[in-house]
């Protein structure tokens, strides 16, 4: 998130795209509930489904699924023709503006209410609310990603907040929701194929040596595979030997088939984890960790604040925190890690990555810290990207709508969308471990319009047989007004009715995000 | 904002304009007894057990709900005041079972606390008294009418806090009870199961069914931490009896929360004491996806794991071998298995599920 979470509910505008706020985010979506009800904040929704948020939203665009940037394109085609824009943030602070304008001036509100199924005036009324703004948040998550044009959609909202000057102050901005309550902290760390810790490239030989002398061997400077480009490559054969720590794949991966028997292909794997779950059925090795209640650490949230977790009780049976694990592992493979407590390991990341150069146990005692944090004297940093941007000048860059990877035909003639609920979390590994979650939500239902339910005939509680290209599931139905007639929802938390069968891991490009957010299906009803 | 001056208890003050004679009483040190008041929630004057005398006025005002104005003189403590609380308590009592040496909320239960500060052990009044069955229906809390003093904070934090309005006063008088729509249970309602209502309450009347028969309020440890399931990251407390969890809940006020959590947060924490929960290393002996092990020693098992990635690296090079971490995990976790890959393996196949 540019933004705090603190900011969102002082915001007048909150523009939600893409983000089952209540179900996934639920504090944050009390945050906004709180601005619309308490505070005057306007709200602007939109989503193709009827999700909660859109009771308390001012205008609730409900797009066709897949159709966002053409949706951002439109509002800011709007922006621009009624002269809406932020001409000196435009002058001071971007450049590109230009090229950006031979993109936009193709999205009029006829075309793109075309495109996205909205009506025109709902378009232009929620592009002059958004402008018109003194300050205005967008929060976006997973429907804005999950997307082959997952990058572009969020190209799309950083030209937005650009030309509208909505960045770089307070309650001004662009807040992705992150997802995993360590995600950002993973991220942050480096634990993604292309960057060290901090966000500095393997490719950069300087950043590299930085590394190099402190851990005191030498590093690749070629990037790694993401996680789906891994399950190809163990397909393939190039993939010998994995180790996963503390993720599900085998449930919660697109086209979960191929995942399988890419684990299956394996020569070696180790997984290391709380519970053996589906992934750990195929390790050769299985290591048991400790919970988080059971050890020292830091998290960071999606407003970049690093906080401090507690150990609150002994591991459990003979698990082990998983930071001991791997420093166990190293030292038997002769290289040493000789940390006896996390906070030394944060003093190590912290020398090395600058945005954490700030951060120290010491300092998290009495509260947590937003970064980037320099030093031991920077109090962090609330907003990003005030007075100029990471790169200098912000770059428009034009993006074109780019349709659905795979689209509804005859064969397959209804659109199914995937996500949480808010009883259950992720592949549902830890949640319906959960006594309580399990109980209030046994299983993952696929939610249907009542229209559509009247043609396959069936009533909640009935089974389906869901089927795309790649697979074919079994879920109870329920029904509901939340999706119109061609749209399904599921959840992927429970492995008996294992959603990924069906999806496409269609990528998008740059981020090699799958596409789960659209995949054709047809339903049958099951006697 | 404009102050105002005003004498509590003989002394001169200043308070803000605006501010009800509670929270003025309470900025300087003077601590009025409350049940149905609560912070962020609208004032409703509706247990009285924070009445004060005000100089000049007929009756006890409820300070909770009367704004502070010029030259006010006011005794929160005189003899009227202190009759009036034990009055209030008494009646109270007179139908609130008095279990106070089993009831889990003992130590920690407002209505205890002022009944002990005004030396009330039992009640004078002999009158009708509820026995409503309790309500265990729902998998998180027990809700016990027969100690609810109807002071409405669960209604107000399920409507101002939460904005869910899952709950409201049912029916008037004697008959009066804290109900969802047609009385139905929870599982019925918009209820979204925060526990928000079970924080709020001041009794034994809503409580976590983790608590029941866990260990006395005094016994509980509270270790401040972060709750484990999105990326909001809400401030927790985990409460703990002899190395067991028996409840969590939000940091009362501040920090990303501010005092709120969701359903997960508040009660999706007792995965950790799954029966499911690993408990030892484990080599498969079965088919892969059978899921048939036998257990190992953590020296076997880091053994077998050390040589086959070496071998590997050196059969097959360093590519050859991937790993994922984990957005469950600690930065520190992350920060060393990505230090594994590169420093020790030689490869930049690190990833975790961010794109997911």
């Amino acid at each position: 998130m540019t933004n705090s979470i603190s900011e969102i509910g002082q915001s007048e505008c909150i523009f939600i795209i893409g983000s089952n706020t209540s179900e996934n985010h639920p504090v944050i979506a009390l945050e906004v509930m709180e601005a619309v009800k308490n505070k005057g904040a306007r709200l602007i929704v939109a989503d193709p489904r009827r999700i909660r948020m859109t009771d308390y939203a001012n205008i609730w665009l409900r797009l066709k699924p897949g159709t966002d940037t053409a949706l951002i394109n439109g509002l800011l085609n709007i922006i621009i023709t009624e002269n809406l824009t932020d001409e000196d943030f435009i002058r001071d602070r971007t450049e590109g503006y230009e090229e950006l304008l031979k993109v936009i001036k193709n999205y009029t509100p006829q075309s793109v209410s075309q495109i996205t199924g909205i009506p025109a005036d709902d378009l232009r009324m929620a592009a002059r609310l958004y402008a018109n703004s003194k300050t205005a948040v967008i929060l976006y998550a997973m429907g804005i990603t999950q997307h082959v044009g997952g990058t572009g959609n969020v190209i799309a909202l950083a030209n937005l907040v650009m030309a509208t000057g909505h960045i770089g102050k307070e309650s001004s901005g662009l807040c992705p929701l992150r997802g995993q309550n360590n995600v950002q902290g993973a991220c942050d760390m480096g634990a993604l194929p292309n960057v060290l810790p901090g966000y500095q490239p393997v490719g950069d030989d300087a950043v590299r040596g930085k590394f190099e002398t402190s851990w005191g061997v030498k590093l690749p400077s070629h990037p790694g595979l993401t996680l789906v480009e891994m399950m190809h490559a163990a397909r393939a054969g190039n993939v010998k030997t994995m180790y996963i720590m503390g993720e599900e794949p085998a449930l919660t991966d697109p086209n979960s088939t191929d995942v399988a028997s890419a684990l299956k292909h394996l020569d070696f794997l180790v997984v290391q984890n709380i519970f053996l779950g589906e992934t750990g059925k195929y390790a050769d090795v299985v290591l048991p960790g400790s919970s988080f209640a059971e050890k020292d650490g830091t998290f960071t949230n999606t407003e970049r604040r690093v906080q401090r977790i507690r150990q609150a009780i002994a591991p459990v049976a003979e698990s082990r925190p998983d930071w001991s694990i791997i420093t166990s592992l190293s030292s038997k493979m002769g290289y040493d890690m000789p940390f006896t407590h996390p906070s030394q390991i944060m003093k190590e990341a912290a020398g090395l990555a600058p945005i954490y150069g700030g951060i120290s146990y010491e300092r998290l005692e009495s509260g947590g810290l937003q970064w980037p944090c320099r030093n031991l004297e920077d109090p962090g940093t609330r907003y990003l990207h005030q007075g100029s941007f990471t790169r200098g000048r912000g770059r428009f860059v034009p993006v074109e709508y780019q349709p659905a990877n795979e689209v509804t035909d005859e064969k397959f003639p209804v659109t199914l969308t995937t996500g949480r609920n808010l009883y259950h979390w992720h592949g549902g590994s830890i949640s319906r471990q959960s006594p309580g979650l399990a109980e209030i939500c046994p299983e993952g239902k696929v939610e249907i319009n009542p229209e559509l339910a009247l043609q396959l005939g069936c009533i909640t509680g009935d089974m389906v047989e869901l089927h795309s290209p790649r697979g074919k599931i079994l879920a109870r139905v329920e029904i509901n007004e939340k999706s119109p007639p061609g749209i399904v929802f599921m959840p992927f938390h429970f492995r008996e009715s294992p959603v990924n069968r069906l999806t496409s891991d269609a990528l998008d490009p740059v981020a090699k995000i799958p596409e789960l957010k659209i995949c054709p299906v047809n339903l049958r009803k099951v006697e | 904002m404009a102050k105002i001056q005003l004498t509590i208890n003989g002394e001169n003050i200043l308070a803000d304009e605006g501010t009800s004679i509670l929270e003025a009483a309470r900025d300087t040190g003077i601590a009025i007894p409350h049940l149905c008041y609560m912070d962020n929630l609208p004032a409703s004057g509706s247990c009285r057990l924070c009445v004060v005398e005000v100089e000049g006025a007929r009756n006890l005002v409820t300070s909770c709900t009367t704004p502070v104005a010029a030259g006010m003189v006011i005794n929160t403590a005189s003899e009227r005041v202190i009759n009036a609380r034990k009055s209030i308590i008494e009646l109270l009592l007179s139908d609130h079972p008095l279990d106070c040496m089993t009831c889990e909320k003992s130590g920690r239960c407002d209505l205890e606390k002022y009944a002990y500060e005004l030396g009330v052990a039992e009640s004078r009044y002999d009158g009708a008294r509820h026995s409503y069955p309790v309500e265990a229906s729902n998998p998180f809390f027990v809700r016990d009418y027969n100690k609810c003093i109807l002071c409405g904070r669960c209604v107000g934090a399920c409507r101002h806090i939460q904005f869910i309005e899952a709950i409201s006063f049912a029916n008037r008088g004697f008959d009066c009870k804290i109900a969802t729509a047609y009385d139905r249970p929870l599982k019925d309602s918009p209820c979204v199961f925060c526990g928000q209502c079970v924080e709020s309450c001041p009794t034994g009347a809503l409580m976590e069914k983790s608590r029941l028969g866990a260990g006395r309020t005094w016994e509980i440890e509270a270790t401040p931490t972060v709750c484990s399931y999105c990326g909001v990251g809400c401030n927790i407390v985990l409460n703990t009896v002899n190395g067991n969890i028996v409840s969590a809940s939000p940091l009362p006020e501040g920090g990303v929360n501010n005092g709120r959590l969701c359903v997960k947060g508040k009660f999706g924490w007792d995965y950790v004491h799954s029966p499911e929960r690993l408990k030892t290393p484990l080599i498969r002996t079965g088919e892969k996806g059978e899921g048939k092990f036998r257990p190992a020693s953590w020296e076997e098992a880091l053994n077998i794991i050390a040589e086959k990635l070496s071998a590997t690296k050196s059969s097959y090079g360093p590519d050859s071998i991937a790993l994922l971490s984990s957005a469950k995990c600690t930065n520190e976790e992350n920060y060393l298995m990505q230090k594994f890959a590169r420093a020790v393996i030689g490869t930049n196949n690190i990833d975790h599920c961010a794109r997911l």
